[in-house]
């Protein structure tokens, strides 16, 4: 059905346009002025200056692996993560932990993690997915490198931008 | 059969059904689309009814005082129920009988027994390699609750205990259903394994004398429900959700248990048992379904060669061709262990290159009374039927032999067999103005070829084969060839053709067709009509002279 659309009533100034475009252009002059004052400051100088100081905590960036507070690996690579991850950008080999380790209770962890970044769509599914909270999304976003094979962060790379998360899983302590 | 079993009428959630006499009611519940959840019940083995899982509410009719049962208004017998729940697995059903499977009474049950068997869990499904075919999540799910009411210390058991050379136990997983112990016992005739510490601190181990070394341990893993019993190869290789499980038979020995490749990117990972009660059961050997690391062997021949030479495809079909022509008498010995098909084009190969005398490498070897049988060949009978060896299999072995050594053969084409194993010496080899090998891998004879052409592996080609039972069973591709290797079937055909002959064969389901034209064995058939379990090809009676 055809809707008609109601065209307000102009008054006779509003005609003839004038007194709005001298009021925008009121406008536009004051910014200039204050431009030229140096009172405002609208351009970032990227990468000199960034924006990171006001991520916000939920801030989805790069996946990275975490550590326990005891050091330990949290990631049991269960492949969750493998399974979920919509455009196939993870790949874990799975090991089993030495029973003369510290932390042969817990029997498996990854060999290898290796997440393409130049895959990674930054869902954040993997960070959902994990069981055991051991990847999160952080806040590195500039992931850059000079070849295809530079992209790809490897077991080291992951828990370097990861670092230490203390107090999630307790499962795995020792016994007290 | 010899008689007729009589069926009994039994009332199954308010519907009235019948079943044949000795069906037992969990059985009867599920064919009438009512599953029981279960954990020890195994249709192959004892019913010890220990888990309590398949707990149902039943009633029987009620009789008159003249033990005529109660009609109600339908016709149908009133039936009085049973104020207490049953396990269904160890009860036949009987006349009149009635079963309700989703009562309020049952639901409680099934829920109670879930939180029982949770109560000592470890939940450390991330590190257990049952998730993804654990029936202890899978009833959690359906029949759990979402969450533990158990405050208490978890009682604490041993873990990753080598029960033997295949098998790690994880004893707190354990949810005692004796499944194991039973199979042991009543299948694998190895009675090593059973409860000890009686009580909360019930655990499966081994008699403290013996270990879990029976060729047939690995079947515990298969029919454990949880994740306790583990197999030491596949431990944490890979998750099993990411397996593509390609339905094949094994290729080990003249039974060809039906198995399932469990396969990812082009990587086996493991092999397991396919149910086929005419076959295997729902059993496999430990030494048959461990032996398929050969086929992802770094040693692969990767490709054909021409005088040791890496070779296109097209060069190496025509210089093997040309070479035998070339080379003057010739002999032809075939592997057992090749499909119908590619011994069907061998045996159109040798007439076409006039190769009379030909034989196959029998392999006999004592039978283990279970399942391996005595002749170790996969499939002797096809070779029979496809005419691959001319009176017993191995009897013009030594004819050929001595015929190489005196010089009166001059070429020998090998399919699929080390010429070492068949009587011939490294010199022998030698004297040869033309050896051609199909192989996967290298050996004596591929260093001596002249022509070596690289095949497939049985978990890398479709086919079929004729176990010793004449029962007809199907392979199928679970990955794809090694490097630049072929099926073989095609290598054959690509010879075929370098001889002149036009052989018009495009695909699998072609030879198969050519074959069922020319063979009157499989006349009518085709691969799709074997289906997944097989087809019986030749009376069971006939079998006798197969295997002798």
């Amino acid at each position: 059905m055809a809707y008609t659309v109601r065209r307000p009533n102009l008054t006779f100034w509003e005609k003839i346009y004038l007194p709005n475009i001298i009021a925008g252009l009121a406008i536009t002059f004051k910014h200039l002025k204050k431009m030229l004052k140096g009172e405002t400051h609208v351009v970032m100088q990227y990468p000199e200056e960034k924006w990171d100081a006001h991520l916000p905590e939920y801030y989805r960036g790069a996946p990275t692996l975490v550590k326990d507070e005891h050091g330990r690996e949290r990631c049991v690579s269960c492949q969750l993560c493998e399974f979920i991850c919509p455009p196939r950008a993870i790949k874990i080999t799975p090991g089993s932990i030495p029973s003369e380790s510290k932390f042969a209770k817990v029997e498996k962890f990854p060999e290898a993690f290796d997440i393409d970044m130049s895959r990674c769509i930054y869902c954040g599914l993997c960070e959902e997915v994990c069981p055991e909270q051991a990847i999160f999304l952080r806040k590195d976003y500039a992931v850059t490198g000079e070849s295809r094979a530079d992209m790809v962060h490897h077991k080291e790379k992951l828990y370097e931008l990861g670092g230490t998360m203390p107090d999630l899983v307790h499962k795995w302590n020792p016994e007290k | 059969m010899s008689t007729e079993v009589p069926l009994l009428n039994v009332q199954i959630d308010g519907v009235w059904m019948q079943f044949p006499k000795g069906t037992k009611v969990i059985e009867a519940c599920s064919q009438a689309g009512k599953f029981i959840p279960r954990y020890c019940y195994h249709p192959k083995l004892s019913i010890p009814g220990n888990c309590r899982m398949c707990l149902i509410e039943m009633g029987m009719p009620k009789m008159t005082p003249d033990r005529k049962p109660v009609l109600g208004p339908d016709g149908r017998p009133e039936i009085g129920w049973i104020p207490r729940p049953q396990i269904s697995c160890a009860q036949d059903v009987a006349e009149g009988m009635g079963i309700r499977t989703d009562s309020p009474l049952v639901k409680e049950c099934r829920q109670g027994v879930m939180e029982f068997l949770l109560i000592n869990h470890p939940l450390d499904c991330p590190i257990c390699d049952q998730a993804g075919e654990c029936r202890l999540q899978e009833f959690s799910v359906e029949y759990g609750n979402s969450h533990s009411r158990f405050l208490e210390r978890k009682v604490k058991k041993p873990k990753n205990v080598e029960l033997g050379p295949r098998v790690t136990l994880d004893a707190e997983r354990c949810v005692l259903c004796s499944r194991c112990i039973r199979f042991m016992k009543e299948v694998a005739k190895d009675d090593v394994l059973g409860f000890v510490d009686r009580g909360g601190f019930s655990t499966i181990a081994c008699h403290p004398e013996k270990t879990l070394e029976s060729n047939y341990s690995l079947n515990t893993v298969d029919i454990c429900p949880v994740g306790a019993l583990t197999s030491t190869d596949f431990r944490f290789k890979m998750r099993v959700w990411f397996l593509k499980e390609t339905k094949s038979i094994d290729v080990n020995d003249g039974l060809g248990c039906n198995i399932l490749i469990g396969s990812r990117e082009n990587h086996i990972y493991r092999i397991t048992p396919r149910e086929n009660n005419d076959v295997n059961g729902n059993w496999i050997p430990d030494s048959h379904r461990l032996n398929f690391k050969y086929i992802q062997s770094e040693e692969r021949i990767l490709a054909p060669t021409v005088d040791q030479k890496p070779a296109a495809w097209t060069e190496a079909t025509k210089a093997a061709v040309a070479k035998l022509k070339a080379a003057g008498k010739l002999a032809m010995i075939v592997s057992s262990k090749l499909t119908n098909e590619e011994l069907y084009l061998a045996k159109r190969l040798a007439t076409a290159l006039n190769i009379t005398l030909h034989d196959t490498l029998p392999r006999f070897e004592t039978p283990d009374g279970i399942l391996i049988p005595s002749d170790r060949n996969p499939n002797t009978s096809g070779a029979r039927l496809l005419g691959a060896f001319t009176k017993e299999p191995g009897a013009h072995l030594k004819e050929i032999v001595e015929g190489v050594r005196k010089g009166t053969i001059q070429g020998v084409l090998s399919l699929g067999e080390d010429l070492l194993d068949c009587g011939f010496a490294h010199e022998d080899l030698l004297k040869l103005k033309a050896l051609v090998v199909t192989s996967i891998l290298p050996n004596a004879s591929t260093k001596a070829a002249h022509v070596v052409l690289s095949g497939a592996a049985w978990a890398e080609k479709r086919g079929s084969m004729v176990n010793i039972h004449g029962r007809l069973q199907r392979l199928n591709k679970a990955v794809e060839p090694a490097g630049e290797s072929r099926d073989d079937w095609e290598i054959l055909r690509d010879l075929l053709e370098a001889t002149g002959t036009v052989a018009a064969l495009h695909s699998i389901e072609d030879v198969f067709r050519s074959m069922s034209q020319d063979v009157p064995a499989f006349a009518g058939l085709n691969l799709g009509k074997i289906g997944d379990l097989g087809l019986q090809l030749l009376p069971k009676q006939e079998t006798a002279t197969v295997t002798a």
